[in-house]
């Protein structure tokens, strides 16, 4: 008991005061990129080469974080400068089309004003489902509920069965052998019900998109109120999001 | 990493092919992947042995003809490899004694059942009570006691070792998302094969480099482990303390190369992010302090004992099913096998520094969360060794094209265990066959094992004490 004791003083207090005060990322963190085709000379395609997740289109000057995995491969191939990852965390985004970066950056839209959003306010219960998430997104969804992050200060609460959560927070690209589990699990909560897509994968199938084993992400299955995206997003990333449809951050 | 001209890989016909492997198995090597591959429009069977004495790989192939005589009853190691075997590349195997799917739920699992009375069954997932990834585990139990437990997996299959085509950035980033917790140690063990493959060589600097985030991820991952084991016994302190460590060593990779993961710090040739020496010396003191908090939070569990009287005993893996079963990693080194890739298959900086192998001999949940607490302390010295004194020069060094028609085995010691990677590749150096193996391939049928006598409700601090990856599994 002492020993406990002890062991306690000497651990100390370790919850952050995310959102009161910015999250302390490294400067080496890739988050939101800053793109300005402006300077890309016609023709060059360096960039969609270089992605391996197809989230560059050099021809339409867009590109989809829905499909990107953040390896800046991209940035490194560009000569010309036009794509920088900064460290700027809030990616989350309301609707699929927010999460293409087109020259002229556009800014996510606010959330929509919809009644289940209210009623979430200060108690918000969710069910996890990994459909074939490489327990990367997993991870950083589990370290919410650790003490660095204690998500249950703001209400929200991952929970163990269907019939007590209000959304489902899904990863991965969504695997054929788990599709009916995922629609199972969905028709279980009881409505009015939501589902966040956490990752690149669930976005749209990320680096899987088009194989035969899954479905190219959670919205081809079930109707997505919020995407997540990152590979996988930092768990401020995952916060800012959940937050969000809280209605504790705008 | 080994590299070998297809041609010199011997073609044996069966029953020499057979014999072979037995004899190899007899000699105490290991199966450490064992595979078909399309060659010349046929099937060819290829066995990689591992022979820990002589620390060398030996590969075997055999053509697969109308049928191939199953191995399994002879050697039990492959069972799991010979079902693949049949559902990927359509293998007819004659005498396998459990010939059901792997991944593929196109048919109805036939779940082996207990009969009478008293006897009933438990079926739990695919989706579980918790952030954890999906899978099936069937207990036929008696009361309390579960007599057997049948897991099948397959959830997770995204299909990934089909759209491997050959070297390149694609096939770098869908390694690190080959389980999400091993990414360093997955590309590591690609880097190696494109590397052995271009009989290229990663520069000194990147090769510390590797082996300090390889380690720190083991790091990370044992932390986290101990305390979810913590966790499952209700002794909340550790629990919580170790939830937070995890996520600060987490945190020294991040700093490292952007990603918590690892990813995008590893790439063929070397490494794409440096340690400067301010950078190093940041990290060093981070980890200093939290390997000291960890080794607070840890010996906390070892002087309960009501946690201890949870972890002995609970779970135990005999020495010999773990022989039998070519278990890897933490779970074979908690049944006092010393088998440790660092050790037995040294590649990278693990060829110049030593890594003592950490082993215990219970076999049980003890043992499993034992060892991990040993490697904590050997990885962390390790680290705090190599981090003050990286070795000058380039980061990285450009790599010739990908030999043709050539075969390159790599072995990693991940935090799991080891992960194989082989590649073989065709005249113009694509990949005609690149076959991943995780740790959890060999390791899940070790937890089903574990189970047998075990009360019910053991199962989370078992299957917890494994740590096994599904995706890892299910690729």
């Amino acid at each position: 008991m002492i020993k406990a004791l002890a062991a306690r003083l000497r651990q100390g207090y370790r919850t952050n005061r995310y959102p009161v005060e910015a999250p302390s990322l490294p400067p080496r963190f890739r988050g939101k990129p800053a793109v300005d085709f402006s300077k890309c000379p016609p023709g060059c395609r360096a960039c969609e080469k270089a992605c391996p997740s197809r989230a560059m289109d050099a021809e339409a000057k867009t590109l989809d974080l829905g499909r990107c995995v953040f390896c800046a491969d991209c940035s490194r191939a560009c000569p010309q400068g036009s794509l920088k990852f900064t460290t700027d965390h809030r990616l989350a985004a309301w609707k699929r089309e927010d999460l293409v970066l087109g020259s002229e950056f556009r800014k996510p839209k606010g959330a929509p004003d919809t009644p289940w959003r209210r009623l979430y306010g200060r108690s918000l219960k969710l069910r996890q489902v990994s459909a074939g998430g490489c327990n990367a997104c997993e991870a950083d969804i589990n370290v919410l509920s650790t003490i660095t992050y204690d998500l249950g200060r703001f209400g929200i609460q991952v929970v163990a069965s269907p019939r007590h959560a209000d959304g489902l927070i899904v990863t991965g690209p969504v695997t054929e052998n788990m599709k009916l589990a995922l629609e199972k699990t969905y028709r279980a909560l009881p409505p009015p019900r939501f589902v966040i897509a956490v990752g690149a994968c669930a976005c749209s199938g990320g680096l899987f998109a088009g194989n035969a084993e899954q479905s190219g992400g959670v919205a081809s299955v079930l109707p997505v109120d919020l995407f997540i995206p990152g590979c996988p997003p930092h768990p401020f990333t995952i916060l800012d999001g959940l937050l969000r449809v809280v209605g504790k951050i705008g | 990493m080994t590299l070998s001209a297809l041609k010199d890989i011997p073609l044996l016909g069966q029953a020499e092919f057979r014999d072979a492997v037995l004899a190899a198995v007899g000699r105490k090597a290991r199966v450490a992947s064992f595979f078909g591959a399309p060659i010349g429009g046929r099937t060819r069977i290829f066995a990689v042995l591992a022979h820990p004495e002589e620390g060398s790989l030996g590969v075997l192939s055999c053509d697969a003809g109308e049928s191939f005589p199953s191995l399994t009853p002879d050697c039990p190691q492959v069972h799991l490899f010979e079902r693949e075997l049949a559902e990927d590349c359509g293998v007819r195997l004659k005498g396998h004694p459990w010939l059901k799917p792997v991944r593929s739920h196109r048919t109805a699992t036939n779940f082996y059942a207990l009969a009478g009375s008293e006897v009933h069954e438990v079926a739990v997932g695919p989706v579980h009570a918790g952030i954890i990834e999906p899978g099936h585990f069937r207990f036929q139990c008696h009361g309390e006691t579960v007599y057997h437990l049948e897991i099948m997996l397959g959830y997770q299959h995204r299909g990934i070792e089909k759209t491997l085509k050959g070297p390149g950035p694609r096939t770098l980033r869908l390694m690190e998302t080959a389980a999400g917790d091993s990414s360093i140690a997955h590309a590591s063990a690609y880097c190696q094969v494109v590397e052995a493959l271009a009989r290229g060589h990663a520069p000194a600097r990147a090769v510390v480099l590797r082996g300090v985030a390889l380690e720190l991820e083991r790091l990370a991952n044992h932390v986290g482990d101990l305390g979810a084991l913590a966790g499952d016994v209700g002794f909340l302190p550790t629990a919580s303390y170790c939830g937070r460590l995890r996520g600060d060593l987490l945190n020294l990779t991040a700093a490292a190369c952007g990603s918590r993961f690892g990813r995008g710090w590893l790439r063929p040739g070397g490494v794409d992010f440096d340690l400067e020496e301010d950078l190093a010396d940041q990290c060093l003191e981070k980890l200093d302090a939290a390997l000291r908090d960890a080794g607070g939070a840890v010996e906390l569990l070892w002087s309960s004992p009501s946690v201890i009287a949870r972890f002995e005993e609970t779970g135990p893996v005999s020495r010999k099913a773990a022989q039998e079963l070519g278990l890897v990693g933490v779970a074979a080194r908690a049944c006092g096998i010393p088998r440790d890739a660092r050790y037995e298959f040294p590649s990278g900086i693990f060829r110049m520094v030593q890594i003592p192998v950490s082993v215990w001999k219970t076999g049980d949940v003890f043992a499993r969360a034992y060892v991990r607490w040993l490697e904590i302390q050997r990885s962390g010295a390790f680290l705090e060794e190599q981090l003050p004194a990286l070795p000058p020069g380039p980061l990285a060094v450009g790599l010739r094209p990908a030999a043709s028609d050539s075969l390159a085995v790599s072995l990693v010691e991940g935090w799991r265990g080891e992960v194989c990677h082989v590649a073989i590749t065709d005249a113009l150096g694509k990949f005609l066959k690149y076959k991943v193996t995780d740790p959890s391939f060999h390791n899940w049928m070790g937890l089903g094992l574990a189970l047998r006598g075990t009360p019910i409700s053991d199962f989370p601090l078992c299957n917890k004490s494994f740590n096994l990856s599904y995706c890892g599994f299910d690729l």
